[in-house]
């Protein structure tokens, strides 16, 4: 039975069901639980913004505080799953990529094939993305192109509730390393989400809308950006049809092509700054294997090529926004040769 | 000569008994006869990329892994076809794997730094610096939640010592207190950098006592001392008593890896080999205590010098990888 | 859908209707009529759009259609009055009155909240059993979906019903929210089920309403508790005749992806308009629960033997002897209509135009009627 619930919700009551299901899961990251050692409460936080709140006492012994260390737990969460054990280890923040990369995309992610295909390493890394919060440079980016270049990861960008629960079931159960990144700014966002559980397979897309004017393929929380801009373009009789690709790794290039071959007009709508991004590598899809139906230049709506910025006034021109994507359309659609 | 007493010749040998001694032999022998014959193989140009050779330190692996069994893993370093050899890995699919052939332990996609056999708790060669301690934080993890009584050993190098992930690792081991035992062998050198002037404290043992844990150094050309300090740790990790640091000190006799001229060495490797070498003192030790007699052990050389002619000739011949091996195994579901 | 104006009883109101659990409001995407125009009940008033789905809303009563008050394209909340139907004599004032209350109820967004079916759920041999009910009339009537349907599949027919009896609509074992297990998948195992969901909720008669899949599960529950069963209706069901589109339910019982799936829903409907995204949506959305794929591939072999029907209903129906009713689709593509013959002279037969094998929701009035007639006995 479907009911309400919010994105934070989601990915608690998934990981809780997977736990419950299956003893091999284990939870693991910076005040994953909260309080360890502290004289006070032992599941104090259950997470920086209360995500895996209450896991701690429902499963003991299963989610583990780390110390501030993501080398070194990132990598035990890693070789943990060699050993039988389906870790999902939480990454604070996707900037803090920067001191345990190794673990991830030379480790982890090299094992299936540098290994000749006998290594099985089914780890989930969850972690927080996006601008938004006033977080700032290093707390506000959109990493995940990074990820999505490595072969052997797979990579995950829930943009609503029902998004977030099934592809986090589907990455625990997913026999390969797993980057399952979270929107910071969606976590309040309700959507119905069924009770049971249930899994969304990767690499299919979901048609959000349907149009025939333009194709907007946008990720992550740019697919909320994009619907409004999409109902204000209908308004003006023009019918978007959106295309959330929910995981950019393996990505359904079919549903886009096959959009942009009925609509002839590409807008590409990612938060993530532009050079050697999805919104490139998408492009380049469309323009290598969809050109003949291309009945105007392709456009793309991103972050521009800063590091976020903190000021209020500043982050806010940052952020692709529903006017940018609506005038990006209307480019599309008023251009001619 | 007048023979050792039985007693006495236990503990010269650690009480291992005449099996274990020979397989410890033979598991040493094997992997001087590899690394020394992968040293010759190299210089005809027919084997590609790097190979970094153990050569000099087969105690430290050998006597290590004579106390793990399947319910234990181990990592490894770039220098790492000892640590696999004496985690059980098959010797020919090794050498194959070296020649890059399909025949080989990774398909021929690996080569020799990054050997594994996950299915005997050997997660790989490792070309990261560094690379092995924390993933044996989660092998020591996943034994201690699943209660199997395993442990998960990190050999690392003098200069893994100096990286931010072998010292996180050190930690977390100390923090969550698990059944992991962190093996620095220390060498004298990272590449072509000595330990000496790179390693800021006296030992790399020392540092164990700012993660909480006990530190221990011993002579790495001894198999025994080897052996021992292992054993004691490795027990302690096995009942609960958490993560130990045994520094293992020798000289490896090659450089850094094929081909390094090594003008940065003095006479070290030459004044090892003739006085200090593990197998040597290991057949002195075990034929003076009376335990083992001279030609059991010429016995093993000679079989091991016709399993590692079998295994590069059998490597030579095998095939190599096609377009078809390309683009197979990123993942398990694509 | 209606109800008579408390002043003045002769205005019908028409209001959108609550098709559904989860539908707060509809949008009347055209209209049929026109003020003016005399209508029959049954006859198509609106198209209306939903959230989930697409439908036409039937009149349902008589009379001359005196105020259209919800606009082409306005979203109206479920209860909202749509529309005033009344006979000719009465007076214009009257109709302006009640048009203007209406459009002011309307503006101002204060309808009152229509209460929907009440969802409950049973426990039968270990399992759960999901049901909505709706209405509280005297008689009992178990509306029961196909395979890969759930109880929201009779959301055109359980609210006009609702006035004449209670009406359950269940999810069997495998479906909608009842527990994913079917256990060996037998017709046995499903006609149990339904009995025990009778036996829990002290239902001792009951007018049983089978769709496809359903329509065999009835019969085989009517076959094993005949005196419990006051009729049958039976709507394209499985079990009868010797013709099964058995490359439709594969491709419905593996497509993994929406993509697949649509090409598959098209079978279903005479009208291909009906093959919504939102429809495909949700039925992915259930077959993604875990496990579905299984229930759905255990059913399978109970419904199939090799490209044949696995079920052979007719033959059960012979230990029943009360009132059978049967409706068909002609441009069944799943079921086709021909099957009907293998009822003999057992059961009224209605053939109904412009429907595809989802009979009760392209042309529910058909459903209606039939089910609205074993009532009437």
């Amino acid at each position: 039975m479907a009911r309400t619930i919010s994105y934070r919700e989601a990915v608690n009551e998934a990981l809780r069901q997977e736990m419950e299901r299956d003893p091999s899961v284990i939870v693991m990251g910076e005040d994953n639980a909260g309080g360890a050692g502290s004289p006070g409460e032992d599941d104090a936080w259950g997470g920086v913004l209360g995500v895996t709140k209450g896991l701690y006492e429902q499963f003991p012994g299963r989610v583990l505080d780390t110390p501030i260390s993501e080398s070194a737990f990132v990598g035990a969460a890693v070789g943990a799953a060699t050993r039988g054990l389906r870790p999902v280890a939480e990454l604070m923040f996707i900037d803090f990529m920067g001191v345990c990369f190794d673990q991830i995309f030379n480790q982890a992610a090299k094992f299936r094939y540098m290994f000749g295909g006998k290594a099985v390493t089914p780890v989930v890394v969850r972690t927080m993305y996006g601008a938004g919060l006033n977080a700032a440079a290093q707390h506000s980016q959109c990493l995940y192109p990074v990820f999505t270049h490595i072969p052997g990861l797979k990579v995950v960008l829930p943009s609503s509730p029902y998004e977030a629960k099934g592809l986090l079931i589907q990455a625990i159960r997913d026999n390969d390393p797993v980057i399952f990144c979270e929107h910071k700014a969606l976590y309040d966002m309700t959507g119905e989400v069924p009770e049971d559980s249930y899994t969304i397979p990767f690499g299919e897309a979901n048609v959000v809308r349907d149009g025939d004017d333009v194709t907007i393929v946008a990720l992550g929380r740019m697919v909320s950006v994009a619907e409004e801009a999409a109902a204000e373009l209908a308004r003006q009789g023009v019918q978007a049809e959106i295309i959330d690709p929910r995981t950019t790794s393996p990505l359904d290039s079919d549903t886009i092509l096959e959009s942009v071959e009925n609509t002839g007009r590409l807008v590409v709508v990612d938060e993530a700054t532009p050079r050697c991004s999805m919104a490139t590598d998408i492009s380049a899809l469309v323009a290598q294997e969809a050109f003949g139906a291309l009945r105007a230049p392709i456009e793309m709506v991103t972050a521009p090529h800063t590091p976020v910025p903190f000021a209020q006034t500043l982050e806010q021109l940052y952020i692709p926004d529903a006017q940018k994507v609506a005038n990006a359309v209307k480019k599309t659609m008023d251009w001619k040769k | 000569m007048t023979p050792t007493q039985p007693a006495q010749a236990a503990q010269a040998t650690s009480g291992l008994d005449e099996k274990a001694l020979l397989e410890a032999y033979r598991t040493m022998r094997t992997i001087r006869e590899f690394e020394e014959r992968l040293h010759l193989e190299f210089a005809t140009g027919e084997i590609p990329g790097f190979v970094h050779l153990y050569a000099g330190e087969e105690a430290s692996a050998t006597a290590v892994c004579a106390h793990l069994d399947e319910r234990d893993s181990i990592a490894s370093t770039h220098r790492g076809h000892g640590h696999c050899i004496a985690k059980g890995v098959d010797v020919k699919e090794m050498m194959a794997e070296i020649y890059g052939r399909v025949t080989g332990s990774c398909r021929g996609k690996g080569g020799s730094m990054h050997i594994a056999d996950l299915s005997k708790g050997m997660l790989g060669a490792n070309g990261i610096v560094g690379g092995g301690p924390p993933l044996i934080c989660g092998t020591a993890l996943a034994a201690k939640q699943q209660g199997t009584g395993g442990v998960g050993v990190a050999f690392f190098g003098d200069g893994a010592s100096n990286q931010g992930t072998t010292l996180e690792a050190l930690n977390l081991a100390s923090v969550w207190n698990l059944p992991a035992i962190f093996v620095a062998e220390n060498n004298g050198y990272a590449e072509a950098t000595a330990a000496t002037w790179s390693v800021a404290c006296d030992n790399i043992a020392d540092r164990a006592a700012g993660f909480g844990m006990p530190g221990v150094i011993v002579d790495g050309f001894d198999f025994f001392a080897v052996y021992e300090a292992a054993g004691e740790a490795i027990e302690r990790a096995r009942e609960g008593g958490g993560p130990t640091l045994i520094e293992v000190k020798f000289t490896r006799y090659y450089g850094h890896f094929e081909g390094d001229q090594q003008t940065y060495r003095a006479d070290e490797v030459a004044r090892a080999r003739a006085s200090l070498d593990c197998l040597k003192q290991f057949r002195e030790r075990v034929t003076a205590s009376g335990r083992l007699d001279a030609a059991a052990l010429d016995g093993i050389d000679g079989e091991v010098a016709g399993l590692i002619e079998a295994a590069v000739t059998e490597a030579k011949q095998a095939p190599t990888p096609t377009a078809d091996d390309l683009t197979t195994d990123v993942y398990v579901t694509y | 859908m209606t109800d008579p104006v408390s002043t003045e009883d002769a205005i019908t109101k028409v209001t959108m209707p609550k098709w559904g659990l989860s539908m707060k409001s509809g949008k009347i995407t055209a209209w049929f009529v026109a003020e003016g125009d005399e209508v029959a009940e049954g006859d198509d008033l609106a198209d209306i759009d939903t959230d989930k789905i697409t439908g036409a809303l039937e009149s349902a009563g008589a009379g001359l259609v005196r105020r259209i008050i919800a606009e082409t394209n306005e979203d109206v909340p479920v209860g909202g009055t749509i529309a005033l139907i009344a006979p000719a004599d009465v007076p214009e004032e009257l109709i302006d009155e009640a048009a203007r209350a209406a459009r002011e109820e309307l503006d101002s967004g204060a309808v009152d909240e229509v209460a929907g079916p009440v969802l409950g759920t049973v426990q039968v041999d270990g399992r759960t059993l999901s049901y909505a009910t709706l209405g509280a009339a005297e008689e009992t009537v178990l509306l029961v979906h196909g395979y890969g349907g759930d109880k929201n599949s009779w959301l055109f027919v359980q609210e006009p019903l609702s006035a004449r009896a209670t009406v359950h609509a269940i999810d069997l074992p495998g479906h909608g929210d009842s527990t994913k297990d079917v256990g060996d998948g037998s017709l046995d195992t499903l006609a149990g089920a339904l009995l025990g969901f009778l036996e829990q909720q002290g239902i001792e008669r009951v007018h049983l309403v089978g769709h496809s899949l359903g329509g065999a599960v009835v019969t085989a529950a009517a076959a094993r508790e005949p005196g419990r069963i006051a009729s049958l209706t039976l709507v394209a069901p499985a079990g009868y005749g010797d013709t099964i589109n058995a490359d439709y339910l594969r491709g419905f019982a593996s497509a993994s992806s929406r993509r697949e799936l649509k090409p598959h829903l098209l079978h279903l409907f005479a009208d291909s308009g009906q093959v919504t995204r939102q429809l495909a949506d949700d039925l992915m959305k259930f077959k993604r629960l875990d496990g579905v794929q299984q229930a759905l591939d255990r059913l399978l072999g109970t419904l199939l033997d090799g490209d044949r029907p696995g079920i052979d209903a007719a033959a059960l129906l012979q230990k029943f002897a009360g009132p059978v009713t049967v409706v068909w689709g002609r441009a069944d593509q799943v079921l086709p209509a021909a099957n009907a013959t293998a009822l003999g002279g057992r059961a009224q037969v209605t053939y109904v135009d412009h429907a595809g094998h989802m009979v009760h929701m392209e042309q529910p009035s058909a459903v209606v009627d039939a089910v609205t007639g074993a009532l009437d006995g």
